[in-house]
């Protein structure tokens, strides 16, 4: 699952840092992700796990790190 | 009470691609209904209006604090008058009520590429919105 993050985050998150090396607990907006690439972001890891974010998910901090994306898609998908 | 203001700047081609990309899905989870309904009255701005619109929301967020609401729950309502107006609605409403911000002032632009969006609201002095 980290694999397929990470290359959704190389596509659509437009970080200054690369996403393959990136610490699972590295914040992403520091790492330069805009709050538009987050909801792009959002949106690609919605067709890649077949997910849908509800409403509340759709928050800062369920995008803010490698290991949060991770939780949020466990969190949906278990 | 203190003022606190939030800015974004917007570049609109990354909306115009986000929209190609993801299509109807883009729009329904980040504009309300009458969001879209504004933006998509007049095709050739379609994608300005939504630009300044989501600078809006992020504005809102900066000066407000409002990192953990859904995108939705900002809303940009059109007047008739041609001016705009900012609702909050839900947890974003809950908190803005909490942090004593009553009034919004909005204010969006957009030139070429790009959309801005300034607001401006007054808080209770204990509260510190984010940069």
């Amino acid at each position: 699952m980290i694999e397929k993050i990470r290359r959704i985050l190389k596509d659509h998150a437009r970080l200054s840092k690369d996403a393959e090396t990136l610490a699972e607990d590295a914040d992403l907006y520091q790492a330069g992700m805009t709050s538009h690439a987050s909801v792009n972001v959002m949106l690609a890891l919605e067709g890649e796990f077949d997910i849908e974010f509800p409403d509340a998910m759709l928050k800062r901090s369920a995008f803010e790190s490698i290991s949060a994306i991770r939780s949020a898609i466990e969190q949906l998908t278990s | 009470m203190r003022l606190a203001v939030g800015i974004d700047l917007v570049q609109v081609s990354r909306i115009a691609e986000s929209l190609e990309h993801f299509g109807e899905r883009f729009l329904r989870r980040i504009f309300t209904e009458g969001e879209i309904a504004y933006a998509t009255a007049a095709p050739a701005l379609t994608h300005q209006r939504l630009a300044a619109r989501f600078a809006a929301k992020e504005a809102a967020i900066k000066a407000l604090g409002l990192s953990e609401v859904g995108w939705r729950q900002i809303e940009v309502a059109s007047l008739p008058s041609g001016a705009c107006e900012l609702r909050l609605h839900g947890q974003a409403r809950a908190a803005a009520d909490a942090a004593g911000a009553a009034d919004l002032a909005l204010s969006l632009s957009h030139e070429g590429d790009f959309a801005t969006a300034v607001v401006v609201t007054h808080v209770e002095p204990s509260q510190s919105p984010r940069s």
